[in-house]
């Protein structure tokens, strides 16, 4: 059983399977000097960054030779108060949407203490942010939300320092609150700038600095609202695709017509006679700019390539492509003499697309030899280090990387194509250039939540309690694979497998596969041997925090209540990345057209001490509604290279009339570390409503998506 | 089609010099800035770039910028009064109805359109009115409570 990982450094863990390999060493420059002179006067907290001196004698060596540049010492910068009282803390972490922007400077207003309002974060610019790996796997809050506290713990016990030595009074008869340093014996007080003015003051970060538990919060933990919510509601927020430089242009790159095509030839003539339009060619690469974005898409459609294809897998050979070729193992149910029961089945999952409401985009600008790109992603170190430096043989001190808060990734926004592909146009243009991908482009050029087979066989006791598991997942990968049942040496294997599309990560990673196979596993064995489905889950669970949240869904659902006529109600649990959820489901099939709806959701979470109790409802809520689309409709369709429904017309996403009434039933505990909380509420639902369908019509589904067409019962 | 020399967007007259074919939403944010109303499909399906003619909820990605002539044309940044939000943008805010929010320009445009139809408006009412717009990250049930608790912030009178 999978338990959170202890909060231990800012540094973020390589990302599994599903990001096709592991990310390679990114050194941590961190020019010192230059950087606190940008910061000015008043206190500033440091770390050392451990990762920096280790990786110069490991990997880093390629990319000291592109750059040029001996590493220098690494001291990275966290916090910052300016003499008027500014607060400004500094993350490599992307905001897109998880609204850890709010949750960040929450923990940061806590632990100085000082009001929200008088904190500023800069996230996301390689210049200016300390070395981060990306903002994916839940990691946000258990380690960059320690990494803060420890900041703000260490920049206040810097200013009781300042003020106890400006009074000549015992440390120990200080107080802090509300960016102040109070002495109430004498009634003075002193703001943060105030003590802070007039001098540099450097601190750093020590591992013993002590924060806050969790029980003493007075600002995390509660409902803070988003930081700067009215920027977006005002639409004067600048997403990536939204920056304007001055004579900037607009880029398209021409696309290939099938994965895996090679470029024979390429007429340009009518492109390049469009006014204000110019093509670029580098080797296999092929661009225009052009002084518009209708333009430069009008120009980009008049270029003909000629392209050398090759035959590739399609969607009808698909799990056996994943099986490696192999058939698929013998499926059904067998009732022992003693009434056990062993059960063989097979679970199918379709690939599915991350539609990010803002596609790709990219502004890049080249200037005094140095390249700077403003890009929407979830690892922009990573674009910096990996994608950039290679494109151009760079090293990082000539290459900057700026994330403004980002139209959404759910794990889809990892690598940097636009990125690149902008900052070759704005080479060859001698101008910025702006690119923004269709939707098209990002349908196809972008990657994919992989598919999946997954194979299980299990066997449970006349009693309820499961005796063997043995589940095989080819494709998808190996997250949330574990079963979080009390079950005898259970056997879990993930099988790689040569994927015909491009696949990466997605919300969750493998865990939403793995736990629609587990969990409608577990749930036709409480059917098989008529047990309710609550029951059976209870006697084989023995995690208690597990157990906690089923019980207080189930309460928070009425489990085992009156249904009405063709509705049916399904659960489904789950553990992951340190959170634990249980997920309630009650559908409504129509008998005559057989469409499927969800009527209403409850979903019960806890994932240690709750940070914004209101952010994280709204995860919650947004993961049942974004994995509904998976579990019921959406499929991406593809036959021999080329993908068939790159296109919100046919493309299904959930809209307002798909989304059912959602209850969320929040665990506290206030006792253990806060975990992330991004990925995991999405990993109940596929199951839950699965559950439910078979429920209300005793027709179990064992593919997602479960209904692109509604329910067959013929089929 | 002819070439368009002026755009009334917002109450401000825009002289411009732009190919009447274009895309009223690449003209909005290529020539005039005006970047609050988003990309999103290109198909009409999203709602992103969703935009007022006259009053008429259009989506700016499939209109003609020729097409517009002397209407007044309504964006996001032409919400705003004297520095007070509309009492929609002010419910998104209270409702906490956003995430990424790349969906929350066209949602408050398509949303505002609703109110000023139907002051006030069933759960029914607003899913069918905004079943066109798509919020990828799901934040559906708070947007009906935006547009509920906006529709009575407005007390039900037809503006």
């Amino acid at each position: 059983m999978t338990e959170p990982r202890e909060a231990s450094s800012p540094e973020i863990y390589p990302e599994q399977y599903e990001l096709r390999g592991p990310p390679r060493g990114a050194p941590a420059c961190f020019r010192r000097r230059a950087f606190l002179k940008i910061l000015g006067t008043g206190l500033v907290v440091l770390c050392v960054n451990r990762r920096a001196g280790a990786q110069a004698e490991s990997g880093a060596g390629a990319l000291r030779r592109a750059g040029g540049s001996p590493r220098p010492a690494n001291l990275d910068a966290w916090l910052q108060i300016a003499p008027d009282g500014t607060v400004t803390f500094f993350t490599g972490k992307t905001e897109m949407g998880q609204n850890i922007r709010t949750s960040l400077t929450q923990a940061v207003a806590e632990e100085l203490p000082a009001p929200i309002g008088s904190i500023r974060a800069v996230m996301a610019d390689t210049d200016l942010t300390p070395y981060d790996a990306g903002t994916y796997g839940s990691r946000s809050t258990p380690d960059m939300g320690l990494q803060l506290r420890r900041a703000a713990a260490t920049a206040r016990e810097a200013l009781m320092d300042l003020a106890a030595a400006r009074w000549s009074v015992d440390r120990g008869s200080l107080a802090v609150a509300d960016g102040k340093v109070l002495h109430p014996q004498s009634q003075r007080s002193a703001g943060f700038g105030e003590l802070a003015a007039g001098s540099k003051l450097v601190r750093t970060i020590s591992s013993e600095t002590a924060v806050k538990p969790a029980t003493g919060w007075r600002v995390a933990g509660l409902s803070v609202a988003k930081v700067d919510g009215r920027q977006f509601v005002s639409g004067r927020h600048r997403y990536a695709s939204d920056i304007v430089l001055p004579g900037m242009l607009f880029g398209r790159v021409l696309r290939p017509p099938a994965y895996g095509a090679t470029l024979d030839s390429v007429d340009a003539s009518r492109a390049e006679a469009m006014p204000g339009v110019r093509v670029v060619r580098d080797g296999a690469f092929v661009g225009v700019v052009a002084p518009t974005s209708h333009a430069a898409a009008l120009a980009v459609a008049a270029v003909a390539g000629t392209w050398k294809t090759r035959a590739q897998p399609s969607e009808d050979q698909l799990f056996r492509e994943l099986r490696g070729g192999g058939n698929p193992p013998a499926s059904g149910l067998i009732r022992e003499a003693d009434g056990a029961l062993t059960l063989r089945r097979t679970y199918t999952i379709a690939y599915i697309a991350h539609v990010p409401l803002e596609p790709r985009a990219a502004v890049a600008e080249w200037k005094d030899g140095k390249l700077t790109v403003w890009t929407g992603s979830q690892r922009p170190f990573g674009i910096r280090d990996e994608e950039l430096a290679e494109a151009f043989g760079l090293g990082p001190e000539r290459l900057r990387v700026i994330v403004p808060d980002t139209g959404s990734g759910y794990g889809g926004k990892h690598t940097g194509l636009a990125a690149v592909e902008a900052a070759r146009l704005a080479r060859a243009a001698d101008r910025p250039v702006k690119v923004v991908w269709s939707r098209e482009e990002e349908f196809t050029w972008a990657y994919f939540r992989p598919a999946g087979v997954i194979d299980v066989a299990s066997r449970v006791r006349a009693d309820g309690t499961l005796a063997a598991w043995d589940f095989h997942n080819y494709n998808s990968g190996s997250a949330g694979i574990a079963p979080p049942y009390a079950i005898p040496d259970p056997q879990t294997q993930f099988h790689r497998a040569d994927s015909p599309l491009p696949q990466g990560s997605y919300r969750s990673l493998a865990a939403a596969a793995n736990h629609f196979a587990r969990e409608s596993h577990v749930d036709e064995l409480a059917g098989a041997l008529k047990i309710d489905p609550l029951e059976f889950r209870l006697r084989n669970i023995r995690n208690p925090r597990l157990q906690a949240v089923v019980e207080a869904g189930a309460r928070a659902f009425a489990w085992g209540g009156a249904k009405t006529a063709g509705h049916g109600a399904g659960m489904a649990v789950g553990l992951d990345k340190g959170g634990h959820v249980a997920t309630f489901a009650e559908v409504a099939v129509d008998a005559e057209s057989g469409r499927v709806g969800a009527v209403r959701v409850v979903q019960a979470f806890e994932c240690g001490a709750v940070v914004n109790p209101d952010h994280l409802r709204l995860q919650l809520e947004g993961a049942v509604v974004q994995g509904l689309g998976g579990a019921l409709f959406e499929a991406v369709h593809f036959e021999n290279g080329r993908i068939l429904n790159p296109r919100l017309s046919a493309y299904r996403v959930p809209r307002f009339s798909d989304a059912p009434a959602i209850e969320i039933v929040l665990v506290d505990r206030k006792d253990l570390p806060s975990a992330g909380a991004g990925e995991t509420g999405i990993v109940g639902i596929a199951p839950a409503l699965g559950n439910a369908i078979c429920d209300a019509t005793g027709v179990r589904l064992r593919s997602l998506p479960m209904v692109p067409d509604g329910l067959r019962r013929a089929s | 089609m002819p070439v368009v020399t002026e755009l009334n967007v917002n109450g401000v007259r825009y002289p411009l010099n732009a190919d009447g074919d274009r895309p009223l939403l690449s003209v909005l944010r290529d020539d005039l800035g005006l970047t609050g109303t988003k990309f999103g499909c290109g198909e009409g399906q999203c709602g992103a770039c969703t935009v007022h003619v006259d009053g008429v909820p259009i989506r700016s990605c499939l209109t003609p910028a020729g097409a517009i002539g002397p209407q007044r044309v309504t964006t996001i940044e032409g919400l705003e009064k004297d520095g007070r939000l509309h009492p929609l943008q002010q419910a998104f805010l209270d409702a906490g109805a956003m995430q990424c929010a790349y969906c929350t320009s066209g949602m408050i445009m398509s949303g505002v359109v609703l109110l000023a139809k139907n002051p006030d408006p069933t759960d029914e009412d607003i899913v069918r009115f905004m079943d066109g717009n798509i919020c990828r990250c799901g934040v559906y049930p708070r947007i009906l409570d935006a547009v509920r608790r906006a529709a009575k912030a407005m007390g039900g009178v037809r503006p």
